[in-house]
């Protein structure tokens, strides 16, 4: 370990303590693939993330084809998916199939895992100046058990009658009776222990991020130093940890219902001519045990991209983070208020309209902590000098997405207008622009900013701008019309919509966005391209903190060994966005207070 | 073919932008590499702001193109419903300011505050009572969005009123049945461990109240004018009764009837020529992912004037004397062809 500081980071010696050896014997098993080495970890997450991400993106250009072109035939397409595609045209099962898992994959496999499992695993230690997390072996189990859910996940691909097909939400009874739907035959089954599998991995995780930020912050760091993005993937942790058990608990009963003759779910049931037994359960008990996770689950989504937009804004507008302890506050009341919303989803099954009151109350909420995090952004922007790397760019680009799909929340959450708008298209556009996109920006933003840091090369730059504007444009373009579909009582999760009078004057339209999000997918592959062309041939890093950051991963040698981490600091700054301040350009977190500085607050 | 060559072009595409991109890389590398960032700062930054300029004309274009299409322009077909556009477009311009000023806001910061020599970053670590602020005028904002859309909310989910036309709806995959109570106005026990072929709904024909009732699918009538009760069941998986053009939307579960209620202004003829499509239906779209034919779940309500309302339910038999033909009166089905008077006559005696 010291060797490889002394070789690749200079000037850092003095930060480090060289007394803990780690000279493992490495093989190619326990360095790259049972790693427990965060780092390793961290890159495991963001590869299979990438590798589900293109999966997930690619059914959605799939069934993109059929609503954009709902009168042709596409015979390449029985080339690769057979009889789900008989005579060139998507078969409505399987179209809902592709539309279930496009959910699945990019809600739980891309943004859960490969956002916060990178994120999380990569810059916690790094940035709280912790040698590795708490608990190395479950952070390793934690990435296995996620290798476990993805390898069952897609294996239900491949089953005679087909993935999981009942929307992403897998509400019961269409999920709990193979008779409704063939995709609620055995690949309902695979999805639920697919589930099962990821919960685990995620309870793993989080409860490893939660002890390690809580225990092994570096000596002078104190909570109210952390970066940002430490606090937002400890938001992050406890929510997973608080409502993934309840999700977990929801499938169990609904495992039980499908295969034991339980009732949790059923109640005075008919279908296909059969009359069931069950009698007295409840069909909206689970989406409340869905949506108990399901809500929080989007803010699990949102926090870390969150978290590294304010890092990456503040360090390339050479600023401190506007208002860094209401920066704090608003992640925690949003943290909060993410438990107390989740009937929001809800508010047309029959809910009590009394207690829907509370939850459209408590969700408008919502809207004033997210407000003074846009603000701050906006002020953090104000007088700055800003440089426009590509994480900056895509940090920019997830403040205006945000923006645009939080305001329409306003909407949804007020249950007045969800009436007319629940299900419709303007929930698509809502949620795919402010949760999706805006949560996929964070997280090519912190990809582009940390790249260096992982890999100790640069991702290549034209490629990168290519890559932001090709894909602002385009998901403005794909999800911005989709409001005014919405606006026209449009529903979601149609296969064709030629046969409705109400509906079928958006064919143009629609044919418009199919072509648009091939391109943006297109312009997804060139970055997957950049990721792994520059992890071998990128520009080298040449300087041990090419953004000028002040946090303590870029006090880490260049390439971290197998063991790294600042080992001990000596005493913090008393400010911890220190950029600007006393006419310094920035002062990094491990330099001491000097005698003639000013106190920030 | 058309196919192959997409992808070559695809493919050649992606050549040339890496071809670009490695070039690039060395050009900037002979320039130095901290011009050539300087460069990028100065392109990126302009293109922000055009992007926020072509961002709001392309806004605005879209809004000329789709607006037409979308219900607001022909207004609710419900009387309740027009409250709630009121409160849509409340939102709309709420919502329509602050996005303009934030964007606005962003990307002309962007730009203005692009990377220079000369300037220094200005060390703004916080300010109290700008945050306040921005703390205090979004809440009051929201608190009164939450009190007009609640006045709503509670207005259209409290009972219906006493002499609402009530028509229990029964969603199944994949379509839609209707039950009218019938004259006495009161709809038949259900069982569904009853449900046959025949008797499809599960109606208990043991209580004397379902022998006028009246059973049809896929096509309800209502008459014009008078509030309309749904009574919202569901046989086999969740539905939802989606009512675009009345602005209301409520699921069908299994087990647990739901309702919703609203007034109809105008007859489907009326909305034909409101509208200049001759084809325009009230259309009962499923809202909630039902299986492989949801896309296909579709019902219609006529809304009819009184008088045509009142043919059109005279018209049709009770589900009773479907299922058990031998009980039916034959005057009965003679007579029901004539008045709704008549048949109101006749129905309660054989009750």
């Amino acid at each position: 370990m010291s060797s490889v500081a002394t070789l690749h980071g200079e000037g850092v010696h003095s930060a480090h303590d060289a007394h803990h050896e780690h000279h493992h014997h490495e093989t190619f098993i326990s360095k790259y693939v049972f790693s427990q080495d965060h780092k390793m970890i961290a890159k495991q997450f963001l590869v299979t993330g990438i590798i589900w991400a293109i999966i997930g993106g690619l059914f959605s250009v799939i069934f993109r084809l059929q609503l954009g072109y709902p009168e042709s035939t596409f015979p390449w397409l029985e080339d690769f998916l057979g009889h789900w595609a008989k005579g060139g045209k998507l078969q409505p099962e399987f179209y809902y199939a592709l539309v279930t898992m496009h959910g699945t994959i990019l809600v739980f496999f891309v943004l859960t895992a490969g956002l916060s499992g990178t994120f999380a695993n990569f810059l916690i230690p790094l940035q709280i100046g912790a040698r590795d997390m708490a608990s190395p072996m479950l952070n390793m189990l934690s990435y296995w058990f996620f290798f476990l859910a993805s390898i069952i996940m897609f294996s239900s691909l491949f089953v005679q009658t087909g993935p999981a097909s009942g929307g992403w939400t897998i509400y019961p009874p269409l999920s709990a009776l193979g008779e409704a739907s063939s995709g609620s035959k055995i690949g309902m089954d695979l999805w639920l222990v697919s589930m099962a599998m990821f919960i685990v991995s995620s309870l793993l995780g989080g409860l490893n991020y939660i002890t390690t930020i809580l225990n092994m912050r570096t000596k002078g760091m104190s909570m109210t130093r952390l970066p940002l993005t430490v606090w937002s993937l400890f938001f992050t942790a406890v929510l997973g940890v608080l409502s993934f058990p309840v999700l977990l608990s929801g499938a169990i009963l609904l495992l039980f219902d499908r295969n034991l003759g339980t009732s949790f779910y059923l109640s005075d049931i008919v279908i296909a001519g059969k009359i069931l037994p069950n009698e007295g359960g409840s069909a909206i008990l689970f989406q409340h045990l869905f949506w108990f996770l399901g809500h929080p689950e989007v803010y699990i989504i949102l926090l870390p991209a969150m978290g590294m937009a304010s890092e990456i804004l503040s360090v390339n507008s050479r600023k401190p983070i506007f208002g860094y302890m209401a920066m704090v506050t608003s992640l925690f009341a949003i943290a909060i208020l993410a438990f107390l919303v989740w009937a929001h989803h809800m508010f047309v099954t029959g809910l009590n309209p009394f207690l829907g009151s509370f939850f459209v109350l408590l969700t408008l909420l919502i809207a004033v902590p997210s407000a003074i995090k846009v603000f701050n952004w906006l002020t953090t922007l104000w007088r700055g000098n800003i440089r426009f790397t590509p994480g900056m760019m895509f940090a920019i680009g997830f403040v205006s997405l945000f923006i645009s799909g939080g305001l329409t929340g306003i909407f949804l959450g007020n249950s007045a207008l969800d009436l007319q708008l629940h299900d419709t298209y303007f929930v698509i556009a809502h949620f795919h622009i402010v949760m999706g996109v805006a949560a996929f920006f964070g997280m090519f933003a912190g990809v582009y900013h940390w790249f260096p840091k992982m890999f100790g090369r640069f991702l290549n730059n034209t490629m990168a701008y290519i890559h932001f504007w090709v894909t602002i444009i385009g998901a403005y373009l794909i999800f911005w019309p989709m409001h005014y579909e919405g606006l026209a009582g449009m529903p979601r999760r149609y296969y064709d919509y030629s046969n409705w009078e109400s509906f079928k004057m958006f064919g143009g339209l629609n044919e418009f966005i199919s072509l648009v999000s091939m391109i943006v997918f297109a312009a997804q592959l060139l970055f997957v391209f950049n990721f792994f062309y520059s992890i071998f041939k990128g520009r080298r890093v040449t300087t041990q903190n090419p953004w000028g950051s002040n946090s303590l991963e870029w006090t880490t040698p260049i390439n971290p060994g197998m063991v790294t981490g600042p080992v001990k600091y000596r005493k913090f700054t008393e400010e911890l966005y220190d950029y600007a301040k006393d006419g310094k350009e920035f002062i990094p977190q491990n330099v001491p207070v000097g005698e003639d500085e000013t106190d920030g607050h | 073919m058309k196919e192959f060559l997409t992808v070559a072009l695809g493919i050649l595409v992606f050549i040339v932008i890496f071809q670009i991109a490695k070039a690039s890389e060395y050009v900037s590398a002979l320039k130095g590499e901290e011009k050539t960032r300087k460069q990028n700062n100065k392109i990126n930054a302009f293109l922000l702001i055009a992007f926020l300029i072509f961002g709001l004309i392309g806004a605005w274009y879209c809004n000329e193109l789709y607006w037409g299409k979308t219900l607001y322009p022909q207004g609710s077909a419900s009387v309740e419903g027009e409250e709630q556009d009121v409160m849509m477009y409340i939102t709309i311009a709420v919502t329509g300011i602050v996005f303009i000023i934030t964007q606005a806001l962003l990307f002309w910061f962007s730009y203005k505050y692009q990377e220079n020599d000369n300037r220094k970053a200005f060390y703004f670590p916080h300010n109290t009572k700008l945050e306040l602020i921005w703390t205090g005028v979004p809440a009051i904002v929201l608190c009164t969005l939450v009190v007009f859309g609640l006045r709503f909310w509670f207005r259209v989910t409290d009972d219906a009123p006493k002499d609402s036309v009530v028509v229990e709806v029964t969603g199944h995959q994949f379509g839609w049945e209707f039950r009218y109570p019938g004259s006495d106005k009161v709809l038949g026990k259900k069982n569904y461990k009853l449900t046959t072929g025949a008797n499809s709904l599960g109606v208990d024909f043991a209580d004397k109240s379902s022998e006028d009732d009246i059973h049809v699918s896929a096509t309800m009538h209502i008459p014009v004018g008078k509030p309309c009760k749904m009574v919202i069941n569901a046989q086999d998986v969740i539905h939802s009764v989606g009512l675009p053009h009345f602005r209301l939307k409520m699921d069908a579960v299994p087990g647990i009837p739901t309702t919703q209620w609203f007034t109809p202004k105008y007859t489907t003829k009326e909305m034909q020529d409101k509208t200049k499509n001759p084809n325009f239906a009230y259309e009962i779209a499923c809202d909630q992912m039902c299986g492989a034919g949801h896309f296909s779940m579709r019902g219609v309500i006529v809304v009819d004037s009184e008088e045509d309302y009142k043919k059109w339910l005279s018209t049709q038999k009770p589900e009773y004397f479907t299922i058990f033909p031998d009980k039916a009166p034959k005057e009965v089905i003679a007579d029901s062809i004539k008045t709704s008077k008549q048949t109101a006559q006749v129905l309660p005696v054989k009750n």
